[in-house]
């Protein structure tokens, strides 16, 4: 018999531990899914993780799909930490990526060097704006900012669509739903030659050390999280509720506006309906198994982006379907709400007196 | 005839959670007829003593007889089953159904509300326990809901009936109408385990008493038969505190004032403040008497700023109207506040000490460029823990690893610490061991004699008779014209709880 106790209070320990009981967990179930593929689950693992990781180009796809993962992350992580869940950070993203590419067509003849940071400026703020409904929607009628944002991620990824189908459809690209490619000063020049990595890298870095700042180490912070733990002490301490909403998600709205440029400006070029590969929703993976801790959402998403290039190459190798990247997140976040339970609970084996 | 079989005998009981022993090698008898106290602190395993006799937990050692059979009661159905009944210190009533209705849920036979309606009404009648079975429960006071309880217990046909300290929800006047009632059922041949820490009541009531301390029983005793003195120091190892000294002391200004305070309740079945008027002077302490529900929690929120008064001037601070600032913006002014939750309300259960001292204390330089200075944090932390003796694992120990007693001195500490000119207390001994509590009171004493104006909210009238300059009683939203507290005794502001008309 397995039964469930009360630890008299939670596991710090557990609390770290769980997030790699969930990846073992993900592990295993990989390998059965593979074999009831009918593929060798060995071969499988070497063609999702070692493969991608095992060349240059494969490290700096790591870091190109890491980086918006971890910056999402750590700005969706701010408003958790305030009990505000902003499930929307893809349809921010979607915004980001419209306003930078308004700013990059508009100024399509320049090659100023402040065309890109005009453009990362308004990718940030149409973000933000976006966040920024749901947030006005909970302080003001009270409505589950988990429902709004997540509905306004349709909506943006619609007008993303009437954009490229419409007013922003190259009239060169033979009908293609997509934007011009940009100028060369709207891009960012990559690294090194043949592989993508940019300075987004850097962008992603830089944000995800500012969250660590606000979230370890800041009086705002502090407040964020009062609200978030014990909101009756936040009220008794004076801090404002209203502000914890509004900072938590607009964090999460600037962070995702900016990956949004970054996708438009870096390794795509242009805007196209499939700008982003689902980074809003997976850096909200990315932020829980992290721990809501900037620290540990740099891993999370260095794991997070090798399940999308494993996937991928997993498709290539194995002729495995595209959906294996979305199945390995779902296993791992699953596994990780479940092993949770740990934190606050031992498991005991063996039984008690019987109940009636 | 043979000697008489107890009704209910333990013997070795035990049981261990995994931080505290809670009970350890327990014998205890309770004979048909007989009203048994279980006397001890707060944390002694009075709790966990009588949830494993209702069958809520189960014990890991030891056996339990019922009427001389051994016997494993391993639900409360089970314990109902037996003829065990028991009154919860925390009522469990649904406020929105009625008295019936809730009657209904609680038993273990299927019956109808409406068929139960002439049983609770004789069972009420036998007991002089007045009920109305159509009344919704949030018409109720609390002493009323308390009566349901036991209405519901009684319709059981209990043979053994736990009483998990009832009077502290109740006025004194009330207490004693119960004590006739548990008299009138012991005679009938009911057996009553009472559990309580207050000396005088286990005195007037039982003939044996049976002391825990740390989860062991150390004594059997008859209470009669012991002076106070005696008991307490059973109850708690060593001598009882001696009540605080308070001189005389003259008045300041007038530091808080409420006038004309008239708030509506936030939830449905809240209170609504009326016309609330007081006056509160720097160096003396103003004791707001009355039992819970009536407003207390209104009224506290709309004098820390949780709530806004519907007009600034309906509060003043230090003749200021503040009725419309935010709890940051009082507190700014040198308000402090001790809540009545210890924990996710005073501070955040998880976090550790340091920052919760943060919470309160963050415009005492701890602050810096908007990035928190940790060090200063801990140092302050550490500072208030050792004024207040506040036994911790360090200032880094999560606020919900301490002890009640020990929260309550590290929250009084904090709250002390910022020297304010107005510091409101709501239960500051509330669930606080002996020790803590005499250190508590002194503290507040102190504070006024240092010239802060102290409000002290709470249902212990002994408390409040033992602190207070003055004492004003908030009944249905209303608060009376504070009186003399050393003109007064328990019963005469007793009566004015129960709602009598102040008449000095």
């Amino acid at each position: 018999m397995l039964r469930l106790e009360l630890r008299p209070a939670p596991s710090a320990a557990a609390s770290l531990a769980t997030p790699l009981v969930a990846i073992a967990l993900t592990l295993v179930s990989g390998a059965i899914l593979f074999a009831a593929l009918g593929r060798d689950p060995a071969e499988g693992f070497r063609a999702f993780f070692v493969e991608p990781s095992s060349s240059a180009y494969g490290l700096a796809e790591l870091m190109l799909k890491a980086g918006p993962l971890m910056l999402i992350g750590t700005g969706l992580a701010i408003g958790y930490r305030a009990n505000v869940w902003n499930i929307g950070a893809e349809g921010q993203l979607v915004l980001g990526a419209i306003a930078g590419t308004g700013v990059a067509l508009a100024f399509d003849e320049s090659d100023s060097l402040l065309v890109l940071p005009g453009m990362f400026l308004a990718g940030a703020l149409a973000g933000a704006a976006w966040a920024a409904i749901p947030a006005w929607l909970r302080t003001r009628f009270n409505a589950n900012e988990i429902l709004t944002s997540l509905m306004l991620v349709y909506i943006a990824q619609l007008l993303l669509s009437w954009l490229v189908h419409g007013p922003w459809r190259d009239p060169q690209g033979f009908n293609f739903p997509q934007s011009k490619l940009f100028a060369e000063a709207a891009l960012l020049a990559p690294w090194f030659e043949g592989l993508r990595v940019t300075n987004a890298f850097l962008i992603a870095i830089a944000g995800v050390a500012i969250g660590w700042l606000v979230i370890e180490r800041s009086f705002l912070g502090f407040r964020l999280r009062v609200s978030g733990e014990a909101p009756d002490a936040a009220r008794y301490a004076g801090f404002d509720a209203k502000r914890a909403v509004w900072v938590g998600m607009l964090a999460g709205g600037l962070a995702a506006g900016i990956a949004g440029v970054a996708e438009v400006a870096g390794p795509v070029g242009q805007l196209t309906p499939n700008v982003s590969p689902g980074y809003g929703f997976a850096a909200i993976i990315a932020a829980f198994v992290g721990r809501l801790r900037p620290i540990g959402i740099v891993f999370a998403s260095l794991l997070i982006a090798l399940l999308y290039l494993g996937g991928e190459s997993a498709q290539i190798a194995l002729n495995l379907p595209a959906a294996i990247t979305g199945v390995f997140q779902g296993m791992l976040l699953i596994y990780l709400l479940a092993a949770d339970v740990l934190i606050r609970y031992r498991v005991r084996f063996g039984h008690r007196r019987a109940r009636a | 005839m043979s000697t008489p079989v107890p009704r209910l005998a333990l013997a070795g009981i035990g049981k261990a959670y995994p931080s505290v022993v809670a009970n350890a090698d327990i014998d205890l008898a309770v004979m048909p007829g007989e009203v048994h106290a279980l006397l001890g602190e707060n944390g002694a395993g009075k709790s966990t003593l009588m949830k494993i006799v209702y069958g809520v937990v189960q014990p890991d050692a030891g056996e339990i007889r019922w009427e001389g059979e051994p016997t494993v009661i391993a639900t409360p159905a089970d314990a109902r089953r037996l003829g065990i009944g028991m009154v919860f210190q925390h009522f469990s009533l649904f406020e929105t159904l009625t008295v019936a209705e809730n009657v209904a849920i609680g038993l273990d036979e299927h019956a109808s509300p409406r068929a139960l309606a002439p049983r609770i009404v004789a069972v009420s009648h036998r007991y002089g326990l007045d009920v109305d079975p159509a009344r919704p429960v949030y018409s109720l006071s609390v002493g009323e809901r308390q009566r349901v309880e036991i209405v519901r217990a009684l319709l059981g046909r209990p043979k053994l009936l736990i009483l998990d300290e009832p009077t502290s929800v109740l006025t004194p006047q009330a207490a004693e109408a119960l004590f006739v009632v548990l008299r009138q059922l012991s005679e009938e041949g009911v057996s009553i385990l009472y559990i309580s820490h207050k000396l005088e009541e286990i005195r007037a009531l039982a003939a044996r008493a049976t002391v825990l301390r740390g989860g062991r029983v150390v004594a059997t005793v008859d209470p009669r038969a012991e002076s106070p003195a005696a008991l307490a120091r059973h109850m708690i190892g060593r001598e009882l505190p001696p009540p605080v000294a308070r001189a005389p002391h003259p008045v300041g200004p007038v530091r808080l004032a409420a006038a004309g305070l008239t708030l509506e309740p936030e939830t449905p079945h809240g209170t609504r403040l009326e016309d609330v008027s007081f006056e509160l002077r720097a160096g003396e302490i103003l004791g707001i008497a009355g039992v819970s529900g009536n407003g207390q929690s209104e009224l506290l929120a709309a004098i820390s700023g949780e709530r806004q008064a519907p007009s600034p001037a309906m509060l003043l601070l230090d003749g200021e109207p503040a009725g419309a600032l935010g709890a940051g913006a009082r507190r700014k002014h040198g308000l402090a506040y001790v809540p009545e939750r210890r924990l996710g309300h005073a501070t955040v259960p998880e976090m550790s000490l340091a920052e919760n001292t943060l919470l309160t204390a963050h415009r005492r330089g701890l602050v810096q460029g908007g990035l928190v200075r940790r060090d200063a944090a801990r140092q302050r932390a550490a500072e208030t823990m050792k004024a207040f003796d506040v036994r911790a694992g360090g200032v880094n120990a999560a606020a919900e690893s301490l002890s009640g007693g020990n929260l309550q001195k590290f929250v009084v500490g904090r709250e002390v610490a910022l020297a304010p000119k107005v510091l409101v207390v709501a239960q500051p001994t509330w669930g606080v061991d002996v020790g803590a509590t005499a250190f508590i009171r002194a503290e507040l004493v102190r504070l006024r004699d240092a010239g802060a104006a102290v409000l002290v909210v709470s249902e212990d009238l002994d408390e409040l008779l033992e602190v207070s300059d003055r004492i004003a009683v908030l009944y249905r939203g209303r608060l009376t014209p504070p009186v003399d507290a050393a003109a007064h005794d328990a019963e005469s502001i007793g009566l004015l709880m129960g709602g009598a008309h102040a008449s000095a």
